[in-house]
């Protein structure tokens, strides 16, 4: 069955890491919805989190063609186990007379932050679940969106239980 | 370690011999040239060097020599061209899981990136047919990198690594250290196979009724051959073979029953499709192998043995994985049928079995027409075959050359035949003919090849001229791209759009240009006397064989279909 995995990929933070990566996605035909990367606490790292979609089949190919590359310190498919991810967007919209209201008012709502005003626009910032992030462009689209940024979702286990590794002793 | 600081084409080179390296192929370039005056001015002692005639040569060259010793092979190219040139070698060894250590020249770090002459990514455009590639920043780096691209090459599932030398980087000097190991946190592969797995395993062969196992290329690049040997001669199961896995199991053994697959035997491809139990060693469940994955052995469970994870339910659904090295696994199996005493598996309930495979071997053996006035391809093969009494280190090209050979060479010896299995690479035979030769100059060396394929490479006439190397080219010459002629006869109505190539250079003249020794045969009564007269040639022989034009490889699976459904002729 067809479904979202949250994949995330300790990889040594060196140049043509995320090449390898994403090479590897696009040639095997596996397909990345979003990718966000950034080193660790200890620096020669990162941590990549990959938003992808597929049968069983399919993720533990990913999975393991993870791992297979070199590169590759440790793979794990949060959505085994217990797990917190966040998106954030930066979203301009219209904010011309009535609608000025309505974009503080949603914003506050959704406890988004603004962070750039002209006269005729709002540059909101928001940060949360994928579902909270849909659900307010759903109520800005009407207002009108003039410029959308969207970061890839970031991800992390919840304390203590960590989730299962997957694809060890086959 | 040295105490004075030397350069990096000094420590390259010092590096090689540290990993035991004595051949290398090649050819220079602006970007190497420092590695290769160093080369002849300070270690010429050290290394057999093979001067090429295209890159591309040299990885195949370098593949060969791997495939035929079980050593890395090695080869040192200029950047930009040198390096692209390079890629279908690389890729070649990729897809066959063959140690491959490729070393490119790069413009200077500081031109990098700016269109310099002669540049190329290279790393960049071979990350997706290397196991891993290296761009060289600084010349401290040098040694290591070199050690942990052999370790990466020759551990784990083999396969090729490429090295990218910027020419400042061996131009520099460092202090040459070369370390005894190297510490790759990332990289462990998993060789030991988990016993668990393995006994489950134990219990499917105790009770399995129409048992195959199966050889792949893993039994080879691991040394399982004895052990495999000693599991089919202990439980009497019959082993076919993949096209990687020919050697893997003798070819002439009561229990062979050839390859599988596409052009694999009648017996192999029924045996398969009708038994209960596979027990694959070291194969990858190619789609020329399976055919479509649902009506594959759909009675059968299956037992995969396989040092790639990757490789483990890819393409097929699998009962009992094994994770590890074919030798680790076997050896662990062998002990653990043996537990319970000999015979390991009850033979009265196999005798049905054997039957049915001895009677599938009867109903449809390998044929040809042995009455024709026109020479029969396999006919050449099966000549080649007795007349080297089957001890021949063979290479082919790719198409209906390779099937032929595939088919009616019985290889009993690992490390006799090499071909791109995977990638099917013409123009591979002959310089992998090159690699194996300098291996072992006193083995006799053949590659079978076709009027195309040969073409691909047809200028290392002059290497095995420049070096003396008696390797022997058999071209099966029919004038067309035969293997891609057949399937427009089968599926094509017979258009032969573009396989017919109208002109060809007389290759008797062709060798004898070159130096070598040109033959031909144009009847069957010809076929001996020249392979006899090329077999006493001390020195490169062409035999040009002029075939059946029409000729086509039987058994044929066609695609798409189950490998039970064949075309027999």
């Amino acid at each position: 069955m067809e479904a979202r995995h949250v994949i995330s990929v300790l990889v040594e933070n060196r140049p043509g890491v995320l090449a390898r990566v994403a090479g590897m996605f696009s040639g095997r035909a596996f397909n990345i919805q979003s990718l966000a990367v950034a080193p660790t606490l200890d620096e020669s790292y990162s941590r990549m989190t990959i938003v992808t979609h597929g049968d069983e089949h399919i993720i533990e190919q990913i999975i393991k063609q993870l791992r297979k590359l070199i590169n590759v310190v440790k793979v794990q498919d949060l959505t085994s186990g217990d797990y917190v991810e966040r998106e954030m967007i930066l979203v301009r919209t219209k904010a011309t007379d009535t609608k000025r209201e309505e974009v503080l008012r949603i914003t506050d709502i959704f406890r988004g932050k603004v962070v750039d005003v002209t006269p005729d626009t709002i540059t909101v910032e928001v940060t949360g679940s994928q579902g909270k992030i849909e659900a307010i462009l759903e109520l800005l689209a009407p207002i009108g969106i003039v410029d959308l940024i969207r970061a890839g979702t970031l991800a992390i286990p919840r304390g203590k239980k960590t989730p299962k590794s997957t694809g060890t002793h086959e | 370690m040295t105490y004075v600081e030397i350069k990096g084409s000094a420590i390259f080179l010092k590096s090689l011999k540290e990993e035991g390296v004595d051949t290398i192929f090649g050819y220079p370039g602006g970007a190497v040239i420092d590695i290769f005056d160093d080369l002849v001015r300070n270690f010429a002692q050290d290394f057999t060097f093979i001067l090429v005639r295209h890159e591309q040569a040299a990885v195949h060259a370098a593949d060969g020599y791997a495939r035929a010793t079980g050593k890395p092979g090695v080869c040192i190219v200029t950047s930009g061209p040198g390096g692209t040139n390079t890629v279908t070698g690389l890729a070649t060894a990729w897809m066959d899981s063959i140690p491959v250590v490729v070393f490119t020249g790069q413009v200077p770090t500081a031109l990098i990136g700016n269109d310099a002459f002669q540049e190329a990514d290279i790393v960049g455009i071979t990350r997706p047919c290397t196991k891993h590639n290296y761009l060289v920043g600084r010349v401290e780096d040098l040694a290591r990198t070199i050690k942990e691209a052999f370790t990466i090459a020759k551990t784990g599932r083999p396969g090729p690594v490429l090295v990218d030398l910027p020419k400042d980087v061996i131009q520099s000097k460092a202090l040459f250290h070369y370390p005894k190991s190297v510490n790759l946190p990332t990289y462990k592969p998993n060789v030991r196979a988990y016993l668990p797995a393995v006994k489950r395993a134990a219990d499917l062969i105790r009770t399995s009724e129409r048992p195959v196992l199966l050889a792949g290329g893993g039994v080879i690049t691991a040394r399982a051959h004895e052990e495999l040997k000693t599991l089919a001669e202990m439980t009497g199961f019959p082993v076919t073979m993949t096209l990687m896995g020919l050697g893997g199991f003798p070819g002439t053994h009561p229990l062979s029953l050839g390859m599988l697959g596409m052009h694999g035997t009648y017996r192999a491809n029924m045996a398969i499709s009708e038994s209960d139990l596979i027990i694959a060693v070291g194969a990858r469940f190619d789609d020329r192998v399976t055919g479509p994955v649902d009506e594959f052995a759909p009675r059968a469970k299956i037992i995969h043995v396989d040092i790639d994870p990757t490789s483990i339910q890819k393409n097929i659904k699998v009962d009992v994985p094994i994770v590890g090295d074919a030798r680790d696994a076997l050896v662990k199996l062998l002990a653990v049928l043996r537990e319970n005493g000999e015979p390991v598996v009850d033979r009265e309930k196999l005798r049905e079995w054997h039957a049915k495979v001895t009677a599938w071997r009867n109903e449809q053996r390998l044929r040809f027409d042995r009455t024709a006035k026109v020479i029969k391809p396999q006919y050449v093969i099966e000549k080649l075959y007795e007349m080297t009494a089957g001890q021949a280190i063979i290479s082919t090209e790719v198409g209906q050359n390779q099937m032929w050979t595939a088919q009616y060479y019985l290889f009993d010896h690992p490390r006799t035949l090499l071909t791109s299995g995977g990638l099917g690479t013409m123009g591979y035979g002959f310089p992998a003919a090159i690699g194996a030769q300098v291996a072992f100059p006193d083995k006799l060396v053949i590659d079978v090849a076709g009027d195309g394929s040969i073409q691909m490479n047809i200028q290392e006439l002059a290497t095995v001229a420049q070096y003396n190397l008696p390797v022997k080219i058999a071209i099966l010459n029919n004038g067309y791209l035969g293997m891609v002629r057949q399937w427009q006869e089968r599926f094509y109505d017979k258009v032969y759009a573009h396989t017919d190539m109208l002109a060809a250079p007389d290759f008797v003249k062709v060798a004898e240009a070159y130096g070598a020794v040109g033959l031909r045969a144009q009847t069957p009564e010809e076929v001996v006397p020249v392979i006899q007269k090329a077999l006493e040639t001390d020195g490169p022989v062409i035999m040009d064989f002029v075939v059946e034009r029409e000729e086509g490889v039987y058994p044929m699976v066609p695609a798409g279909k189950s490998i039970s459904d064949m075309i027999l002729v």
